[in-house]
């Protein structure tokens, strides 16, 4: 019989030489398991007495103690080589693309139309509502245009068929319709924006037959052109970013305000390249002034009672201006290029307290 | 309206310099179009005299000139022009001057051997007119090294400025001086209107055919003839200043009467008198079916709202839009009959719109003239005449009793600053007013002021508060910020309106691009998608693709992703938010939300998890979007079918209660084949008003109590008949699972291998949350069973085996 420590010796290198579990784990049976080398001894120990079998007995059991720790040892060692073997072989490419995604985007004119709601949220103005197809009352005659007025041929106006009174329904041509019908239903003040869809029978590289305004009515005690002049100034700053942008009044004319003002903002071009804000040269952005007399009289209000201002801006120049959008006719192509260029992202949402700027992404 | 520096000044007596004026034009509301000064562009252009003129030794049509250009040695030009000779003066052209109508830089150059420095001009080559016969041939006495431009009277600039509709009194230059004058930039200078007696009755009357409810159509009318006159060139002063605006100058009584249009803004009509047939002139409506042909060359049928002048032989005069050609002057006119009238501006400008005619006369009449210029007009213009082309002329001849023009408007002192904001001292508040012609009478607190007759267009205190301030000068304008009425702003837009905003970032997020697109379209896409009523049909369209209001956003942006698709992007997803039309009433139009899907949810990629587009991606925008409109998606029903243009087995409605709210599917492969679209293809399409907006409850949450217990979950695979739609399944099992069911999910759907004909597998799964205790085995057995029984009785389902 081989001596005990013959036997522990023998185990011991086994399991330092054992190259993988399975190696290790018939080791383990062949010297723990129920036949295995140290159980044959711990059961051989019953035929020594008392004194000699405590003393085999502990002997032996500091070998098995000694044994099972080794392999719990190595169990260790190999469990962790075999891991980072399996972490070596699951390796893949990293540089591979990720799960592809379309990004949809906002349209600019919707975003641009938030912009001005901001704004003019921030001064108390409320957003109004008319419809597309409006009478030639709404359109004209109650915005004091009426019949052969030379201002109606400027309007370019698509019509609809005549009804059986002969009466022909308009395309409205602007958004002014809006401000006769919420003065018929509302009392002063008032303070309003209406950003809507517009039309003219007009088809060129700087003209749609559909494009977007957004007018602005203001109606109340001592209003003057003052109060025009601070909020339009209030809003061009705001809306283009530029502090010091330097605004212009020019008379003008429109039937439904008298006085009337073009609005300019500053600008200097350079080889081509334009940029808002102080210059030497100026850009027409909207219309404007007091609201006629006669408007105030056909809407119900007493002239000598209530006066305000009302102004008009084209959405799409705005947006151009600000945006550098060169081209008015890519706003209705729905070119997918042309959105991913110029489009806005969904959260990307402007506000007066995160920014009006935009784009930044 | 298009004028020169010179012709301006000849109204106006001022020291500034014309970039000064230039400046307050637009100031006072008179925008600068444009001013193009041609002493620039044909600076480099000299008048040369031709020394000598030999052929070409190489070339027939050529000749070899020698140019005296004023200085000490003569210059060599080889010339084309057949009219080349010794002695003759022109225009020459030194090398390194741009010739515009060639647009070319001349250099010195070798033609067949000759050298040639410089060019001999046509009126072409410098863009003055078309004429290329030869080169221009200068008067013997023209200054030889002088500055072409300023012999020929071309240096004067030609300033264009835009009129808005109220400022007929600026459609003469006149009147442009008058403004500038008001502003301080000068004095108008005075014009001679006083009367010039005629020395014999004038052989043509005129004849008011209108009835007394008819006067305001000609409420005055003056004429006067003219004989002895020799109808010639004009001086060439006037031709060079109607050349400059564009006008071609044609003969002196036509030029006359052109030049005083622009000048005055006052539209002249010149008869040849041996042309009038019965020694009178006629003015009243024509009769219906009458035509005449105007100086245009065009026949025009007329009709009893047209106002017309003629003779016995019948019209010959559109009143205040265009003469006849029959008895127009020509050439040969040596007596002549003209007309001096105010006609009714919206008479002129119906009728104008009418026979769509176009012209400089309509333009001033229907905008309004000087109602008193027939009088004050005939002297001055006579006086023209007389001066030009010499003859006699006859007494006047006018009709009418002349309109009503004279009004008082009532100007308070404050009136200006409560309309403007701008402090202007009463004083100046008048002086301005006097300046641009009104009559100012003192009153209490104000004044009383009287528009001069060429202001049809003061309204009222209004217009005078205009004048006043654009005068003064709008600079002044205060700038007040408006009055903050609430402290910290409130929404601008109300429930409704806020409601597309949100929609818009929630569609984005599902990765749907927005689209603009327009609003009306062709007329065979609206039939396609329920609409082309003859209401919505435009008068006049812009093109056929764009004639009808649509009925639907669908084909728009179908159309939309066909021309992605033609641009090699075939997968698209677009939605848009914007008007629909039922009809042409306010209240027949919607807002509709569509969205349409096109080919794969993802670019190609490697991981395999590419799909195409489904319909049910369109089901779940729609779905989306109701939710974010307020709609719970389990209190909706879906039912089967949908309008023509879905695929009838792929199409269906979402409902609440009986309330159709949207309606998705895959398109028809015929829609999509008239698209030209080739790959999967979905959409859907709501109104916003079918949506009732959700009512407020305010922004506090119900209170959430949440179970402390595991949730359980159970599944079951049901075999039914396949007709048997899977939320009726889904519906039976939840009312069965009980009060404690948390959710229910269908995960499988399968038919095929051990599923018989005309049968599908459902499989779902159940969860229970309790809420008082953890489930024991047999309450779930009991739900369980619940769950079977309900699935038979209600769907004929049998749990799988």
């Amino acid at each position: 019989m081989q001596s005990l420590d013959t036997v522990s010796s023998e185990i011991i290198d086994a399991i330092g030489g054992a190259d993988n579990l399975d190696e290790l784990e018939a080791i383990r049976i062949d010297a723990l398991g129920k036949k295995g080398r140290i159980s044959l001894l711990m059961r051989d120990l019953g035929g020594l007495d008392a004194d000699a079998r405590k003393k085999a007995g502990q002997a032996l059991n500091k070998v098995k103690d000694m044994v099972a720790a080794a392999i719990e040892a190595k169990q260790t060692t190999l469990a962790s080589a075999a891991l980072n073997e399996r972490l070596a072989a699951e390796r893949v490419d990293v540089s591979l693309p990720s799960r592809p995604e379309y990004e949809a985007r906002l349209h600019p004119l919707s975003r641009t139309i938030e912009e001005v709601i901001a704004i003019f949220a921030e001064m108390g103005f409320q957003v109004a509502e008319g419809p597309d197809i409006e009478s030639d009352y709404y359109n004209f005659t109650a915005l004091n245009i009426p019949p052969e007025h030379p201002a109606r041929q400027e309007h370019d106006t698509f019509y609809l068929p005549a009804d059986a009174d002969g009466k022909r329904k308009v395309l409205r041509t602007h958004t002014s319709p809006v401000q006769i019908r919420t003065m018929e239903a509302n009392e002063p003040p008032i303070r309003i924006i209406v950003p809507g869809r517009t039309y003219r029978s007009d088809h060129d590289a700087t003209h749609s037959p559909m494009f977007h305004q957004c007018e602005g009515l203001v109606i109340g005690d001592g209003v003057h052109m003052g109060h025009l002049k601070g909020c339009l100034i209030d809003f061009c700053r705001a809306f283009f970013g530029v502090d010091d942008l330097p605004v212009r009044f020019r008379p003008s004319y429109f039937p439904f305000t008298e006085p009337s003002a073009e609005v300019d903002i500053g600008c200097t071009r350079e080889n081509g390249a334009l940029k808002i804000g102080a210059g030497d040269d100026w850009l027409e952005i909207l219309g404007s002034g007091m609201v006629n007399p006669r408007v105030l009289e056909n809407c119900g209000y007493d002239p000598e009672k209530y006066q305000g201002f009302a102004f008009g801006m084209g959405i799409e120049r705005i947006a151009m201006l600000k945006y550098g959008i060169p081209d008015l006719r890519t706003f209705y192509d729905s070119d997918l290029r042309w959105m991913r260029h110029y489009g806005f992202l969904s959260f990307d949402a402007p506000s007066i307290h995160a920014g009006l700027a935009g784009g930044a992404v | 309206m298009k004028f020169t520096r010179d012709w301006l000044f000849s109204h106006l007596e001022t020291d500034r310099p014309l970039a000064e004026i230039l400046d307050v034009l637009p100031t006072l509301g008179l925008e600068v179009e444009s001013v193009v000064d041609r002493a620039q562009t044909l600076a480099p252009f000299i008048i040369a005299e031709v020394i000598s003129a030999e052929q070409h030794p190489n070339a027939d049509k050529l000749r070899v000139c020698m140019v005296n250009i004023g200085q000490d040695a003569p210059v060599q030009v080889v010339c084309g022009a057949p009219n080349a000779r010794a002695g003759m003066k022109g225009v020459f052209a030194p090398v390194g001057a741009y010739v515009p109508g060639i647009d070319l830089t001349l250099k010195t150059g070798e033609i067949r051997g000759e050298l040639s420095n410089g060019m001999l001009c046509s009126e072409r080559e410098m863009q003055l007119s078309d004429e290329h016969d030869g080169i221009i041939d200068l008067a013997a006495d023209a200054p030889v090294g002088e500055a072409f431009a300023a012999y020929a009277g071309l240096d004067d600039p030609v300033i264009e400025i835009a009129i808005t509709p109220n400022r007929a009194d600026c459609l003469g230059v006149r009147g442009v001086a008058r403004d500038l004058a008001a502003a301080g930039y000068g004095r108008l200078k005075a014009l001679d209107t006083s009367p010039l007696q005629g020395s014999f009755e004038s052989p043509i009357s005129w004849e008011l055919n209108l009835k007394p409810e008819q006067a305001h159509l000609c409420p005055l009318v003056s004429g006067r003839a003219f004989t002895g006159l020799r109808n010639g060139a004009s001086p060439v002063w006037m031709a060079n200043r109607l050349t400059a605006i564009g006008q071609r100058p044609i003969s002196a009584l036509v030029d006359i009467t052109n030049y005083i249009m622009i000048d005055l803004g006052r539209p002249l009509h010149a008869y040849d008198i041996d042309k009038i047939e019965g020694g009178k002139l006629i003015i009243g409506p024509a009769k219906a079916g009458q035509t005449m042909t105007a100086l245009n060359e065009k026949t025009y049928e007329l009709d009893e709202d047209m106002l017309v002048i003629g003779d016995l032989n019948g019209p010959d005069d559109l009143a205040g839009i265009m003469g006849g050609e029959r008895s127009g002057v020509s050439d040969a006119t040596d007596k002549m009959f003209l007309e001096i009238a105010v006609f009714d501006q919206v008479a002129v400008a119906a009728t104008g719109r009418k026979l769509n005619i176009h012209s400089d006369a309509r333009f001033r009449f229907e905008r309004g003239l000087d109602v008193t210029s027939p009088e004050w007009a005939s002297g001055y213009v006579a006086r023209m005449v007389l001066e030009i082309c010499g003859g006699q002329a006859s007494h006047v001849v006018t009709a009418g009793d002349g309109a009503k023009w004279q009004r008082e408007i009532f100007l308070a002192v404050d009136k200006v600053e409560r309309l403007t904001g701008m402090q202007v001292l009463p004083a100046r508040q008048q002086a301005i007013l006097e300046s641009l012609g009104f009559t100012v009478r003192d009153a209490a607190s104000g004044w009383q002021v009287s528009p001069p007759p060429w202001r049809g267009d003061i309204d009222g205190a209004a217009d005078l508060v205009e004048e006043i301030s654009r005068i003064f000068g709008f600079g002044h304008l205060p700038m007040t910020h408006l009055p903050r009425e609430n402290v910290v702003a409130q929404p601008a837009v109300n429930a409704e309106q806020a409601r597309p905003l949100r929609l818009r970032r929630a569609l984005a997020e599902r990765g749907l691009t927005e689209a603009v697109t327009f609003s009306f379209l062709a007329e065979k896409e609206a039939a396609i998608f329920g609409g082309g009523g003859a209401s919505l049909k435009l008068v006049n369209p812009i093109s056929a693709d764009l004639s009808i209001m649509r009925p639907s956003v669908l084909p728009n942006l179908l159309s939309a992703a066909a021309r992605n698709q033609d641009r090699g992007e075939a997968d698209v997803a677009l939605f848009e938010i914007g008007p629909i039309f039922l009809g042409d009433e306010p209240d027949q139009q919607r807002t509709a939300v569509a969205a349409i899907r096109h080919g794969a949810m993802a670019p190609r990629e490697w991981h395999g998890s590419r799909r195409m587009v489904d319909l049910f991606d369109a089901k779940a925008d729609a779905e989306v979007t109701l939710a974010v409109l307020g709609v719970r998606r389990a209190s909706l029903q879906v039912e089967a079918g949908g309008p023509d243009y879905f695929h009838p087995g792929r199409s269906g409605r979402l409902l609440q209660g009986r309330t159709l709210l949207a309606q998705f599917g895959e398109f028809h492969p015929q829609i999509a084949a008239h698209f030209g679209l080739r790959s999967a293809l979905v959409g859907f399409e709501l109104y916003l008003e079918d949506v009732p907006l959700a009512k407020s409850k305010g922004p506090a949450r119900a209170y959430l109590k949440m179970s402390p217990f595991q949730p359980v979950s159970r599944d079951f695979a049901f075999i039914l008949a396949e007709d048997v739609a899977a939320s009726q399944l889904l519906r039976a099992v939840k009312s069965a699972a009980g009060p404690l069911v948390s959710d229910v999910q269908l995960f499988d759907v399968y038919q095929g291998k051990n599923i018989a004909d005309g049968q599908k597998s459902l499989a779902v799964t159940i969860t229970l949350t309790p809420q008082k205790a953890t489930l024991s085995e047999a309450e779930i057995d009991a739900m369980s069973d619940a769950v079977i029984a309900a699935a038979s009785k209600n769907c004929g389902a049998v749990l799988r085996g």
